[in-house]
């Protein structure tokens, strides 16, 4: 309750959280999307429901997006733009074996 | 050896009853994660119902089914405890805001799933293979529903002055139908008799301590449960559960023997 004088005031406002799941074992895991939720715990209880209804993970992390830091739109040119003419940095020169799986 | 019909219905009525209650937030819910979160416990009660349903079919024989059972008995045929089948909110008074509290399906999912995660883990152990294969999976939907309602039953209890007053108000209004868990009515005696042993003191000793440890960490206050016990478990059942069944049988007694 918060009637006592040094207990936090109560949100009004639900923080967002970022939803990443790995699909099964050995893969990693994806963002699969973001939801409200009051705590990390209820973060991971809603994200169970919302988005392994269909058995797509075997695990979840949930992380406050304030504590993502994403870079720039305005700065695609400068940071993505050199990669486009360096092929050679492409492993498409090598067949991969069967066995090595997931890559 | 084989449950007695009557027990598995009783433990099919309870999940289907309150299934059915709990699908009345589908699109209702408080916030989305809560809409889909309910539908998915409710799809949950109803899948325990439908396994329930087919092993007593199959103890009736004949034209009996999971359908037949379901949709085709009436108020007093249901075994289901009353707590189940009220409406979510205690009676409504002139002020009350809306005719549904989410506070009040918090704490009926809350006290019933305490009782179902000890109670499956005993039925678990059973000498009916089927039943104690049918408790192993509803063990884990039940964990589950008891950590949903106990997390939303702390929030709501230490969160503000209204949910405060609210989810106790809820807990009040349940808790004198929880006696209903633990009377001995001929259904439990032959139930053990044919070998369905359930160690009612260590159940009731497992329940209190989950709603003890779960309300103190939530700051209520655990309501008397004095007064009359309900009966539900044995067809004498409130006025809610007609309604519900209405609702709920309409399409199959309109369309008997549809298939889609």
């Amino acid at each position: 309750m918060t009637t006592s004088s040094n207990a936090a005031p109560a949100l009004k406002e639900w923080p967002l959280w970022e939803v990443f799941v790995r699909s099964k074992q050995g893969l990693e895991h994806k963002h699969c999307g973001s939801l409200h939720a009051a705590d990390a715990a209820q973060a991971l209880v809603m994200a169970r429901d919302v988005y392994t209804r269909r058995q797509e993970g075997v695990s979840i992390w949930v992380v406050p997006s304030v504590a993502i830091t994403a870079s720039n739109p305005d700065d695609k040119g400068a940071l993505f733009d050199p990669a486009a003419d360096k092929i050679y940095r492409h492993p498409t020169f090598y067949d991969i074996p069967e066995e090595v799986g997931h890559m | 050896m084989k449950t007695p019909l009557n027990y598995l219905l009783h433990l099919a009525d309870n999940a289907v009853v309150l299934g059915q209650r709990n699908a009345e937030w589908c699109g209702h819910g408080p916030i989305i994660e809560e809409d889909l979160a309910l539908a998915n416990m409710s799809l949950d009660l109803i899948g325990q119902a439908r396994l329930l349903y087919s092993e007593a079919a199959k103890l009736i024989g004949g034209d009996a089914t999971e359908d037949t059972l379901a949709y085709f008995r009436d108020v007093p045929d249901f075994r289901n405890y009353t707590l189940l089948e009220l409406p979510h909110r205690s009676a409504l008074v002139g002020y009350a805001k809306s005719d549904m509290d989410y506070g009040t399906t918090i704490a009926r999912n809350f006290l019933y799933s305490a009782l179902m995660v000890p109670l499956w883990s005993q039925l678990e152990q059973s000498a009916d293979a089927n039943l104690a294969a049918i408790a192993a999976k509803s063990l884990k939907e039940a964990s589950y529903h008891l950590r949903h309602s106990r997390d939303w039953l702390v929030k709501l209890g230490d969160g503000t002055d209204e949910s405060h007053a609210r989810v106790q108000a809820a807990l009040e209004h349940l808790m004198p139908y929880t006696q209903e868990f633990w009377t001995q009515s001929a259904m439990e005696k032959e139930a053990a008799e044919a070998g369905i042993v359930i160690d009612w003191p260590q159940l009731e000793a497992d329940w209190n301590a989950l709603v003890d440890a779960a309300l103190t960490d939530a700051t209520l206050k655990r309501p008397s449960s004095v007064g009359y016990v309900t009966q539900g478990k044995v067809g004498s059942h409130s006025e809610h559960l007609g309604f519900l069944l209405a609702e709920m049988q309409s399409l199959a007694r309109a369309h008997p023997g549809a298939q889609w």
